[in-house]
């Protein structure tokens, strides 16, 4: 795996001068993912933030090549991509191998841009999903996904006298994708950059359609200062809200954290978790642990049982 | 210097353009707290420019060089990822003074 | 040399794919357009053609993958109909904004609800306002052709914008027609062998941003680019008629007429519908009616000067539209050449009639009533529902 020297040494994907907000985890997540590239990278983004503030007109970040079709539509637009390229290889026209890498929001991808998703991995075209997933439809200002935890204050689920944030459970959307029988899938975080991008490189290393869910914090929508963006990702995995681990050809791999922490010390971290720590709330904050170790607990037997199927 | 916007017939055809040109978009004057380097701590371990959201964190030959103040944002990533102690390499400090 | 076969719709413009030989095409089945896909994608099992085929999960993502495909620099093809091309809506302005040559072979039928799977022109005329340039064909042989000369509009450096060649549902589709064949090497020649983009997703050298969001001070520059193409496009289009028409013999026009010159009543039409019209003028000549047919082949861009200057010394027009605005103002071919006769000092009277949707069918007597109605057409209401229970 390449180090902080090496890959310092590689072509910077980004540029400066883009517009994410101060503290923007999506675009750590880029820069990050594309770094562990050695190979030319093509992108195509889904609509989002990352899409929006990347890309105004006649002012591109992108250093790479990079796409922009609609919303829902990053694997779909992926799709044709990397066919054309498939189409170009097999007829000698190029022998240049590229890594695709398609990025969506967590809106984009588990929820408008689903179908899409799943049916170009089922295809199996030679690209990486890379979805940020930052928990709610930032760039429209905050509004409820089924990637939004319980709990959480968003402004279509808002936290009011009756109401306590968002009342279901979060979409499992690695496990779904896990469930399409892809070559590699991996959940990560931004805050712990060598998993990141050793993931991605993983990701790069295997031909087939792959798929990451990196959870982005967003200092906007989670309602924390700019600089607290990596350290409460880190949180997030050592609470085991978002595990870290990885599904290769059906074997799971788990990158345990040291010591399990409760999941209040990440809820506590950021505004959108602020109401549950009002008094008559702690019930809420039992179920979300019971949640969390309930989900653990299923990974954990994942991976032994997938290891045992592999002997 | 304030340049005249292209009409239709002078644009390229159909919303492209090179790679990179946000480059020249200044979102400096964003900041309102400033990251300030001190060579002297820094160990260049790069964690300040792996973490940077807004690629400013200035590399060369692998060694952090400094920062890039016309894209920086402020934000205090850098400073607060710096694991040098017990005092930081970067430090944050109100911007303008 | 000639090779006359007989074909459906489909098949004629499956043969027409085959031929153009396009390097990714991105295809979802919908009745009654699925048999064109059908046929390429046994083509490509059998290595008739070096195509990517990619068999999406929905025309959403078919458009989807034409736009990727598209800008990563590839000749690119999809066929669909009704809810299919309703699905792809939100893509079709994207493939024409980003100057994306992808060609369509859509198929008309009628848009849900209630569900219908036959004839009518609502699926296309809804999509008139895309940027996309749109070409109805009255037969298999216009089909074929129309397609193979498409694909020369489409790539023109001058227009660079996707282009839709359609046939009328089961009418055209599913019925086997006389047509004449082209060489295969007499296609490529004529189509060129590869497309020549001006940018490219994949070329590593020149890495560019495709598809930026325009905020007030780049969007209306970026319409106005496609709006000027097509104003040249009427000019395109004729030109590669001309040449298809100096190769291979048939000629045709962005408006054709049948017995128009000298005509006082005018059937405009649109399709399969114009093969019935031309017998019913047939029928009027031989009693004595200056009876004629003006027939629109490119729906978009609109040929409204042609239409104006072909219809300037008619008395009476009837204007024949396979599709509702539901504006209770007529239908979508109706309000366009009215507008675009406007202009004339001596005006025809121009009537409206909106018929055959959802398949109903338009006979000899049918048309029989217009005509009839066009020599008495003072007395007839502005817009009529013709073949309909009331």
């Amino acid at each position: 795996m390449a180090n902080l020297k090496e890959l310092s040494k590689r072509q910077e994907p980004l540029t400066g001068g883009h517009r994410l907000c101060p503290g923007c985890g999506a675009s750590i997540v880029v820069r990050q993912v594309l770094l562990a590239s050695k190979d030319p990278v093509v992108v195509v983004s889904a609509t989002g933030c990352l899409e929006v503030s990347t890309t105004i007109f006649p002012y591109a970040a992108w250093k790479v090549p990079f796409l922009h079709n609609a919303f829902e539509n990053a694997a779909a637009t992926m799709s044709g991509v990397e066919a054309y390229y498939q189409f170009l290889k097999r007829k000698g026209k190029t022998s240049q191998h590229i890594n695709f890498v398609a990025f969506g929001g967590d809106g984009g991808t588990y929820d408008i841009g689903l179908q899409s998703l799943s049916g170009a991995m089922e295809r199996g075209h030679d690209f990486t999903y890379v979805c940020y997933n930052n928990q709610a439809y930032m760039n429209t200002g905050i509004q409820r996904s089924s990637a939004t935890p319980k709990g959480a204050n968003t402004t279509t689920e808002p936290a009011g006298k009756v109401k306590q944030g968002k009342t279901m459970s979060r979409k499992d959307l690695t496990e779904i994708m896990v469930a399409h029988d892809l070559p590699y899938v991996a959940q990560a975080t931004v805050g712990n950059w060598a998993d990141l991008t050793r993931k991605a490189e993983k990701a790069f290393s295997i031909r087939g359609p792959k798929f990451m869910n990196v959870l982005q914090p967003c200092r906007l929508g989670w309602a924390y200062k700019p600089e607290d963006t990596a350290a409460i990702g880190r949180i997030a995995a050592e609470t085991c809200f978002w595990p870290l681990y990885e599904v290769e050809n059906g074997i799971y791999k788990i990158t345990k954290p040291r010591e399990k922490k409760p999941v209040a010390e990440f809820l506590k971290t950021q505004e959108r978790f602020r109401h549950l720590f009002k008094p008559g709330n702690e019930k809420i904050i039992e179920d979300i642990q019971a949640d969390v170790d309930r989900r653990w607990q299923a990974l954990l037997a994942k991976e032994e049982m997938t290891a045992k199927a592999a002997k | 210097m304030k340049q005249e916007k292209p009409g239709w017939k002078n644009l390229p055809l159909g919303d492209v353009v090179q790679a990179g040109t946000a480059e020249s978009f200044e979102t400096g004057d964003w900041r309102s707290e400033r990251p300030t380097w001190h060579p002297d701590r820094c160990i260049q371990c790069l964690q300040c420019w792996i973490y940077c959201p807004d690629s400013s964190i200035i590399v060369k030959d692998s060694k952090m060089t400094g920062i890039d103040y016309k894209h920086c944002k402020g934000c205090g990533i850098c400073a607060k990822e710096c694991p040098v102690k017990p005092e930081k390499a970067i430090t944050m400090g109100p911007e303008g003074k | 040399m000639v090779k006359v076969v007989a074909k459906t719709g489909n098949e004629a413009m499956a043969e027409a794919m085959r031929q153009i030989n396009p390097d990714v095409v991105a295809a979802y089945p919908i009745t009654p357009a699925t048999e064109i896909v059908m046929i390429f994608a046994k083509y490509v099992a059998d290595g008739l053609v070096d195509t990517e085929f990619v068999a999406v999960e929905s025309e959403h993502s078919a458009m989807s993958a034409c736009v990727g495909a598209s800008a990563a620099g590839g000749r690119v093809m999809t066929g669909t109909s009704s809810q299919g091309l309703v699905y792809m809506y939100e893509i079709l302005p994207i493939a024409s904004s980003l100057r994306l040559p992808i060609v369509m072979c859509d198929v008309n039928r009628a848009i849900s609800g209630p569900i219908n799977i036959h004839c009518d022109h609502s699926d296309t005329m809804a999509a008139q306002d895309f940027g996309w340039i749109q070409m109805f064909s009255e037969n298999s042989q216009e089909a074929y052709d129309g397609l193979i000369q498409a694909i020369r509009i489409a790539e023109d450096p001058r227009l660079r914008l996707p282009t839709m060649v359609t046939t009328d549902g089961f009418i055209i589709s599913h019925c086997m027609d006389k047509i004449e064949l082209l060489d295969d090497a007499d296609v490529k020649n004529f189509i060129g062998a590869e497309r020549k983009a001006a940018d490219s997703l994949l070329n590593l050298d020149k890495p560019v941003t495709i598809g930026l969001i325009d905020l007030q001070d780049y969007y209306f520059e970026h319409r106005c680019q496609v709006a000027d193409a097509m104003k040249n496009a009427k000019q395109v289009i004729l030109e590669v008629a001309d040449e298809f028409a100096k190769k291979f013999g048939r000629k045709y026009g962005l408006i054709d007429g049948y017995l128009l010159d000298d005509a006082e009543y005018v059937v405009v039409a649109l399709g399969s519908t114009c093969g019935t019209a031309k017998v019913v003028v047939d029928e009027m000549r031989a009693k004595g009616v200056k009876a004629g047919l003006l027939k629109i082949r490119v729906f978009r861009p609109f040929p409204a000067e042609e239409i104006a200057a072909a219809l300037s010394k008619a008395k009476a027009v009837a204007i024949l539209d396979r599709s509702d605005t539901w504006s209770a103002q007529g239908g979508h071919v109706f309000t366009e050449v009215r507008s675009g006769m406007f202009d004339l000092k001596a005006r025809p009277k121009m009537i409206n009639y909106i018929y055959g949707l959802g398949g109903r069918e338009i006979n000899l007597e049918h048309l029989r009533q217009v005509f009839g109605d066009l020599q008495n057409v003072d007395k007839q209401p502005l817009v009529q529902y013709l073949g309909v229970r009331e």
